[in-house]
């Protein structure tokens, strides 16, 4: 599997009023082509900083991102970031959001390719809804549309299910697992939802308090789809849990 | 129904403070006061005689130019300096400085300038209304969330179409607020003006109607007609806010 995001030694601090803030201390990992990598950690302890970092929306300290062996120069449309708080422009319809990224194309062309990944999210019927008129699952559904109309090579999800209900929750990540099965993305997840890394990613790497680093990373060899009440999946839960410090 | 039973207690006031009125200028003999009877017999000779329509006409024409170049002035400054950091800090102290400055302190500037024409009040409407929206529009562009800006760049568009599909209707409630409350000030001021040398408008109409002969029934008629137009201009605002492209701002 050949490499897709290689983040060596990278390093950021923001000025605090008592000094620079130390968020990010030399994190290093990679995330092979069409791989799901999730990073859990504590909150606050500068997960979204680092995938800021990794999209290209921040700049580093120091140390080097690297995406297809290229030095990161910035954000673009190979990598789409999915944030947690969902960044659907409310003052287009779910269509326009969907052809929002799209150029190069007639009209039509983009309205049939918008439709098509909205009836692939389930959003068949609401193409010319506002958000506003939509539930938060639908958002994030229109959301996840979003990104994957350009055909981005890699999708960054910042938690991107974590202001859902557990039942919606559920749902979605059974979504973006067929949708994947579809159309193969490299993925990587944020998350601070332990059972959720489990139940979606092929890797999990657990990260330290602020500054973040690379604490532990765990293999999730098990096959889709994943019994959450399996002991496989219960016993890589106690042991992710307790390099969190939260021993049960 | 519901409507008109909500509308009941407002009704029932001013029905009340008109019989007040009504009560007090019997009670007082007043000969220069007028009944609420006398507005109305007064209101119907204007509209009789068609210089009602006349000054209508030309207090909505001031407004209407003054308002407008405010519109077209006001909301590209408001983006341009919203989006461009150089020329808010260069502007706005200008601006901050400038926007406290009654209207009816610009008149002998105004009548120095553009004399006692059309063009005077046009100008002090103008200058009233104007703040408001460049104002509004910059603080719109400024409060412009940046996970939008971030999705935006994310997708790598061109300028134009960040301009066009975020920032503009991230923006345009905004403008609707600043267009509102320009409008109403433009009202408010066109009034004022028309007060110094013009021969037309509402703001004469009052001025006139005293000078020539205490008629105070007019002077009131007037001033009744003028809050009505007003009230109206601003459900005309309204009607914007209603729009699609901005119902996601004030739907909640």
């Amino acid at each position: 599997m050949p490499t897709k995001i290689e983040v060596k030694d990278v390093r950021k601090s923001f000025l605090g009023k008592e000094g620079p803030l130390r968020v990010v201390e030399g994190v290093s990992f990679s995330v092979g082509d069409g791989e799901l990598v999730a990073i859990v950690g504590p909150s606050g302890c500068g997960k979204t900083t680092l995938m800021n970092l990794i999209a290209g929306f921040e700049r580093p300290d120091r140390g080097s991102i690297r995406i297809d062996g290229a030095e990161l120069m910035g954000s673009s449309p190979k990598g789409i970031l999915i944030s947690q708080h969902g960044s659907v422009f409310p003052w287009l319809t779910v269509r326009e959001n969907l052809m929002f990224g799209l150029n190069g194309r007639t009209r039509s062309e983009k309205e049939a390719l918008a439709d098509h990944y909205a009836a692939m999210v389930g959003l068949t019927g609401f193409e010319r809804s506002y958000p506003h008129e939509l539930s938060g699952g639908m958002l994030k559904r229109a959301e996840l549309a979003r990104a994957l109309v350009v055909k981005p090579e890699i999708l960054y999800m910042d938690e991107p299910f974590s202001a859902l209900d557990a039942l919606m929750n559920l749902r979605m990540r059974g979504e973006l697992l067929r949708i994947l099965a579809e159309e193969r993305h490299t993925v990587l997840l944020i998350t601070h939802d332990v059972e959720e890394a489990i139940h979606i990613a092929d890797r999990i790497l657990v990260l330290t308090p602020r500054p973040a680093q690379v604490q532990a990373a765990f293999e999730v060899a098990l096959p889709h789809p994943r019994k959450l009440t399996s002991p496989e999946v219960q016993e890589l839960r106690v042991a992710i849990l307790r390099e969190l410090g939260v021993d049960r | 129904m519901v409507r008109w039973k909500r509308a009941l207690p407002s009704l029932a006031v001013m029905a009340l403070l008109i019989a007040t009125w009504w009560a007090l200028v019997v009670a007082t003999h007043s000969v220069v006061f007028p009944t609420p009877w006398q507005v109305v017999t007064g209101t119907l000779e204007l509209i009789r005689d068609g210089t009602l329509w006349q000054h209508i006409g030309a207090s909505l024409f001031r407004v209407g130019a003054g308002f407008s170049l405010a519109v077209a002035v006001g909301v590209p400054l408001g983006l341009w300096m919203g989006w461009v950091r150089g020329a808010f800090t260069t502007l706005n102290p200008i601006f901050q400085i400038l926007r406290p400055i009654s209207p009816i302190a610009w008149i002998p500037i105004a009548i120095l300038w553009f004399g006692v024409g059309n063009a005077s009040p046009i100008y002090l409407i103008f200058i009233s209304s104007v703040f408001p929206m460049v104002v509004q529009t910059t603080a719109g562009v400024h409060t412009i969330e940046r996970r939008y800006l971030r999705a935006a760049e994310n997708f790598g568009v061109s300028r134009s179409t960040l301009f066009r599909q975020v920032v503009i209707p991230a923006v345009l409630p905004q403008i609707i607020v600043g267009m509102r409350v320009g409008l109403g000030v433009a009202w408010l001021v066109v009034v004022a003006a028309e007060m110094i040398a013009l021969r037309s408008g509402l703001g004469y109409l009052i001025i006139d109607s005293r000078n020539a002969g205490n008629r105070y029934d007019l002077v009131i008629a007037g001033m009744i007609i003028i809050g009505s137009i007003g009230l109206l201009l601003d459900g005309l605002m309204r009607l914007l806010e209603g729009l699609e492209r901005v119902r996601w701002r004030y739907a909640h």
